[in-house]
């Protein structure tokens, strides 16, 4: 069981990436307003480092003048500007950083509520291809890379740069010989940095896929508890897991040594670069080419200039990170959106609710060219306040149907609509409000079950008393409906947080709470895929029962897979082969339709009905397997 | 209130004897994992002390070179000035190298460290019992084993190397500063009383702030987790506009702790470089006089005042890691009060090997609870007979998953014994034991991979042609010959489109591939459509014919196939006969079954 490094979209087929310049360029939509802030701060870091690059300057006045001529009085204005300088350089420092805390944070906020709400309105066949920690990443440590590399990275490139050209300046202005070595001897460390980070930051990459495969390990570890327990197989999940932490560790050896490398570098060059100048400057000063005060000004300055010179090649590797992230950041936002809103959207005021499927197709984007369309040419008419079970196969297509109703996915040919209108007409906003749905696998959020409930009723969230009471009526019908009374019995009742950060409740109760939600919503239609499947047999009956009440005056479409489910229906859908291929009553189809018969009958009832169910357990497989193949 | 192990770990505060205890749990933790590496750790304090003293060599020897070179190679001898050069490059050489030693060698224990920890946490979150893993919830045991690790990884990472490193070198360039110079020394440790207070300002702040940016960010990230996961759900129900005015709360939450602390570092580094310019000029006047009366030589002014300006420079790396170290020394406490807890169903010390169980499965005086006040099962005599095939009916609630949890030993009785062949479960070697009894369950949880290794689990040694005859017996083998690549097709979560009835399936095929003697059946076919589990229940009369079976299921069709029905309510088993016999008496067993019948007409 090894998991394949996941590969986000996009990234296989890379393409054509613009310049660096350019890409970055692309942050000024979400940076312009802060650009000031951003060029005031790095003037102030030129300046500050100015300050210190005086202060040498300074120190050489002190050694030639009051030193060399054994004047201590006249030390102390000198030591006072060396003090002032300072300081001045230290509050220069602060401002840098000021100014940028505010603005830099908000360009960051800026972008990730921009990206948060980009792929909320992305569609779902995006979210199938896209596994959420790929998004997460986007969203928190590339943004956050962005924000440090613009508060820092770009302001502090700008005035390294100018600094070292300065810095430069004053060495070969004090002495042109002294300034060249140092110079030259500082070349080979923007290499080095540069190639570093290059290769540091593939590693880092590997080494967070590797990361990655190692909690999807532990997460597959403990979410299949129960298997590994039951079939004595954890020795066989620590073996994989073992492989992969080791596989981690070499990696993160691989970039100790590189850091390793890269930290002779930085410490060898300097060493022979200031030992050279160290034995030419003993000689100029020997030979009086050279002052002392000269020489101690000289090696002042090039430890002011130390860092500045060491950082060139690991700014430029954090700029080509940044560009990086930003490239992920934009590989999202530029993301076409396949299911709009149209441009002037249709409205019902009160739909009657019909619900039509002329004609529909749909395949998944991913499925291979050999398969034919999942679903292929559906007509099915749901009639205003009917109940319509769809009945079918497992992996027939019916919760993709379900799917298409509110334009999870939308069609790829024909058409569904809602009283005659085509579903893609309205905005999507107001599809959802006529249309409500249950999945089978229900997700709820990290809220009291009462705001999970009351989710299709925004409108019931306010203060006002008479809003709150109907909220709770309306709360109260849904959980007595959905059989889901548990919930008064939780910890902190209808308040109690559920979902992935609350009480961990049972597939049935999920279950429940998801239908309350469903029918809470009062929505002209209902769709239900599969809402019944966890509960155990008693309970079922209930919830059919008090359903049909609410089913009176809805239209309804159901996915069911028992002869129970369908009882609560007026009329039955049979998809078969990606087509209705028969819809009647249940009795109508039991009758005529062989394949239904197949598809929703118990053995009881074949055996009371007299039939032999092997025979049918014989063939069906076999047209299956045909249509399949097809 | 107790800490030990996992309770009391979401508390906010904790009284000083237990954060002692915490404490301490979690040092003893650090020490067993570095106690086999103390060669190693000995050599890296070595070599970052060396590295550290070549280092702070620097200054002195241009010292050297000024005072000493100079006036020599005036005097035309060349020597002084050469050895000066020379050494200053030989420090720098010898220094790196040490360096690189140091770096490769703490990554050396760094990984050491992790993996030895990730392999505890692994290993004992696998022993721990399913009850534990229950009130745990399974988020928590992954953070801590995830986001936890990840925080003590990043310490060791990039925060352990520079921060031993920094610190040596603070103390090496003091003592060298107070050797070369005491005057100036005394200077820097004057000096240290506003660095003190200004560190302990940014200590007392930044934790708070450290904490809340932990929180902020933690709950930033569930938002939108949920969000991405959730999305059908999002969109059905138009929760689009009120996630973006929560996740927006949220970004604003987090942006504004993040500047503070931004803010914080905006007073703090700014606030050494002045401490250290200040200190700085205090040395230029001092040593000025002393140049100036002759008692102190021009070179050593340059190397105090170089020294005294270095000094502050590691300071800025300190407190960026003081984050790291915050939250690795809480992931620890944690990390550590996992570890702490015992397992509830051990594996026995001297385990009994069976060979070929033949599956008499035995209650003796059972209880089970999980507390005193909580009883679930109260005692009670049960003997399941090798080959039978038992149902368990009963409402949800009655107790009917502990019963079979029981005979799986995901946990053990609080009373009495449970047997297999007459020998205690709890005396079972393990592999026997898994190897004797298989329990599937309805979850049927599919780990990545293909749909055959998924399979083979049952059996990691079956040959393709096993595991294809497996899937044929419980009649999965269709669909999956349907599927975009057959057995190879990878069922990972999101691209494989596995429908909960298929999953049930492929699981099926794992339990029929294991092959074992007991076969437990929870809620195996909840999800099974009609025609999969009239195929299944084929396949089962076959598979369960000379086995025994216990089979929990809502739908009553399952009971066709038993030789025994057992009905509990309230954790007691409240009748027991063949299907015949309670069908045609006028128990509850009667009653529910009439109704279901109805259903299904």
């Amino acid at each position: 069981m090894t998991t394949p490094p996941t590969h986000p979209p996009g990234h296989a087929a890379e393409a054509p990436r613009l310049g660096a310049v350019r890409a970055l360029w692309r942050l000024r939509e979400y940076a312009g307003p802060a650009l000031p802030a951003f060029a005031m701060s790095m003037g102030a870091a030129l300046i500050a480092q100015l300050f210190a690059l005086a202060i040498p300057q300074v120190m050489q006045q002190i050694v030639d003048g009051p030193l060399a001529q054994r004047d201590a009085t006249a030390v102390w204005p000198l030591a006072i500007l060396v003090f002032v300088l300072g300081a001045i350089e230290s509050i220069l420092y602060a401002l840098r950083r000021w100014l940028v805390v505010g603005p830099g944070t908000k360009v960051e906020a800026r972008m990730r509520d921009a990206l948060y709400a980009k792929l909320q309105d992305l569609p779902v066949s995006f979210h199938d291809r896209w596994p959420s920690g790929q998004l997460l990443s986007r969203a928190v440590s590339d943004l956050s890379l962005i924000r440090r590399w613009l508060s820092f990275g770009l302001v502090l490139t700008g005035a390294n740069l100018v600094i070292i050209v300065v810095g430069v300046g004053i060495l070969m202005s004090m002495n042109w010989l002294l300034g060249l070595i140092f110079l030259v001897c500082s070349l080979p460390l923007w290499w080095a940095g540069y190639r570093f980070e290059g290769e540091y930051s593939e590693k880092s990459r590997l080494s967070q896929d590797q990361q990655g495969d190692l909690a999807t390990a532990v997460e597959e570890s403990v979410h299949g508890i129960r298997v590994l327990k039951a079939f004595g197989r954890g020795k066989h999940a620590l073996s994989t897991f073992r492989a992969q932490a080791e596989s981690l560790r070499r990696t993160e050896i691989e970039k100790a040594r590189l850091d390793a490398n890269i930290w002779v570098w930085i410490m060898v060059v300097p060493a022979i670069a200031l030992g050279a100048c160290l034995v030419v400057g003993i000689w100029l000063a020997a030979n009086g080419q050279l002052t002392v005060g000269e020489l101690v000004a000289f090696f002042a300055t090039a430890t002011v200039l130390a860092w500045p010179i060491e950082s060139i090649g690991f700014m430029l590797a954090f700029a080509l990170d940044a560009r990086t992230a930003t490239d992920r950041f934009f590989d999202i936002m530029d993301s076409e959106n396949t299911i709009l809103d149209p441009d002037a959207p249709r409205t019902l005021e009160r739909p009657r609710g019909e619900l039509a499927f002329e004609g529909v197709h749909f395949r998944y984007q991913d499925a291979p060219s050999r398969f034919p369309d999942l679903l292929d040419d559906v007509e099915l008419v749901v009639r205003p306040g009917e109940t319509m079970a769809l009945v079918g196969l497992t992996g027939s297509g019916k919760t993709t149907i379900t799917a298409l109703t509110t334009r999870l996915y939308d069609v790829t040919g024909g058409a569904v609509t809602l009283d005659g209108v085509d579903v893609r007409a309205f905005t999507r906003e107001e599809l959802r409000r006529h249309i409500a749905m249950a999945f089978e696998d229900a997700t709820l959020f990290s809220a009291s079950v009462r705001e999970n409930v009351l989710l299709g009723r925004p409108e019931l969230a306010g203060d006002d008393p008479a809003v709150q009471a109907e909220a709770q009526r309306v709360l109260e019908e849904a959980l007595r409906i959905a059989q889901a009374g548990f919930a008064y019995e939780l910890p902190e009742g209808l308040e109690t947080k559920v979902g992935e950060e609350g009480m961990s409740l049972s597939g049935g109760q999920r279950q429940r709470l998801a239908l309350a939600r469903a029918v809470a919503a009062k929505p002209a239609v209902l769709v239900l895929d599969d809402p019944l499947s966890a509960l155990d047999v008693t309970t079922e009956a209930k919830v059919e029962e008090e359903l049909r009440s609410v089913l009176a005056d809805t239209t309804a479409l159901i996915v069911a897979h028992r002869p129970s489910t369908v009882m609560m229906a007026d009329r039955v859908a049979l998809l078969e082969a990606g087509r209705i291929t028969a819809v009647g009553t249940h009795s109508e189809l039991l009758r005529e339709s062989e394949h239904y018969r197949f598809v929703i009958s118990s053995l009881e009832e074949e055996e009371r009905a007299g039939s032999d169910p092997a025979d049918s357990i014989r063939e069906e497989p076999e047209t299956d397997r045909e249509e399949v193949a097809r | 209130m107790s800490v030990t192990g996992v309770q009391g770990e979401e508390r906010e505060h904790y009284t000083r004897a237990e954060s002692r205890q915490i404490r301490r749990r979690s040092m003893r933790l650090l020490g067993s994992l570095l106690h086999p590496l103390r060669p190693t750790l000995w050599l890296t304090v070595i070599a970052v002390m060396l590295s550290s003293a070549a280092q702070v060599a620097g200054p002195a020897i241009i010292a050297y070179g000024i005072d000493t070179g100079i006036p020599a190679l005036i005097g035309q001898n060349w020597w002084p000035a050469a050895l000066s050069g020379a050494a200053y490059v030989v420090t720098g050489l010898v220094g790196a190298f040490l360096i690189a030693v140091y770096i490769r060698l703490s990554a050396r224990i760094s990984q050491a460290v992790l993996i030895d920890l990730r392999t505890r946490v692994f290993l004992h979150t696998q022993k721990l019992s399913l009850e534990f893993h229950e009130s745990y919830t399974s988020g928590r045991i992954i953070s801590r084993q995830t986001s936890d690790l990840d925080a003590i990884r990043e310490l060791m990472d990039e925060g352990l190397t520079l921060l031993v490193r920094g610190l040596m070198y603070m103390v090496f360039t003091a003592v060298m500063l107070i050797i070369l110079d005491w005057p100036s020394g005394v200077v820097l440790l004057i000096a240290l009383v506003p660095l003190g207070i200004l560190t302990r300002w940014f200590q007392v702040r930044s934790q708070q702030l450290f904490r809340r940016s932990r929180v902020a960010s933690a709950r930033l990230i569930v938002q939108f987790v949920e969000t991405m996961t959730g999305i059908r759900a999002v969109q059905a129900f138009r929760k689009e506009r009120r996630n973006e005015r929560e996740f927006g709360a949220l970004v604003e939450d987090y942006r504004d702790v993040n500047a503070k602390v931004l803010g914080l570092f905006a007073v703090f580094n700014p606030g050494l470089a002045l401490i250290g310019n200040t200190a700085v000029a205090a040395t230029i006047v001092l040593g000025g006089f002393r140049v100036v009366d002759g008692s102190l030589q021009v070179g050593v002014l340059l190397a105090a005042v170089l020294y005294t300006k270095r000094f502050f420079d590691p300071m800025e790396d300190l407190a960026m890691f003081y984050n790291g170290y915050q939250s690795a020394a809480s992931a620890l406490e944690k990390i550590s009060g996992v570890l702490e807890e015992e397992p509830s169903v051990p594996d026995p010390e001297r385990p009994v090997d069976l060979w070929n169980a033949s599956g008499r499965v035995r209650f003796d005086g059972v209880e089970f609870a999980y507390t005193k006040d909580r009883v679930v099962l109260p005692r009670f005599d049960l003997d399941i007979p090798a080959g039978q095939t038992i149902a368990l009916v009963g409402s949800t609630g009655a107790g009917k998953s502990t019963l079979a949890k029981l005979i799986a030993r995901f946990y053990d009785p609080s009373d009495g014994a449970v047997t297999l062949d007459d020998l205690d479960l709890r005396t079972l070697h393990p592999k026997d034991l898994r190897r004797a009894i298989v329990m599937v369950t309805q979850e049927a949880y599919l780990f990545s991979g293909s749909v055959a290794d998924n399979i083979a689990l049952g059996k990691p040694d079956a040959s393709f042609d096993e595991v294809v005859a497996a899937a044929k017996a419980v009649g999965a083998h269709e669909f999956i010959e349907g599927l975009p690549n057959g057995y190879d097709t990878d069922v990972n979560k999101r691209g494989g489109r596995v429908s909960a009835g298929q999953r049930q399936l492929i699981s099926f095929a794992r339990a029929f591939l294991a092959n074992p003697a007991v076969l437990i059946l929870d809620e195996a076919t909840s999800s099974l459509d009609i025609p999969s589990e009239r195929l299944v229940q084929e396949g089962l009369t076959k598979l369960l014919a000379d086995r025994t079976a216990i089979i929990i299921a809502h739908r009553l069709s399952t009971v066709a196939i038993a030789d025994r029905v057992l009905v509990m309510e309230h954790g007691r088993i409240v009748e027991d006969g063949s299907p015949a016999e309670l069908i045609g008496g006028d128990g509850r067993f009667a009653a529910l079954h009439a109704a279901w019948r109805d259903s299904l007409v």
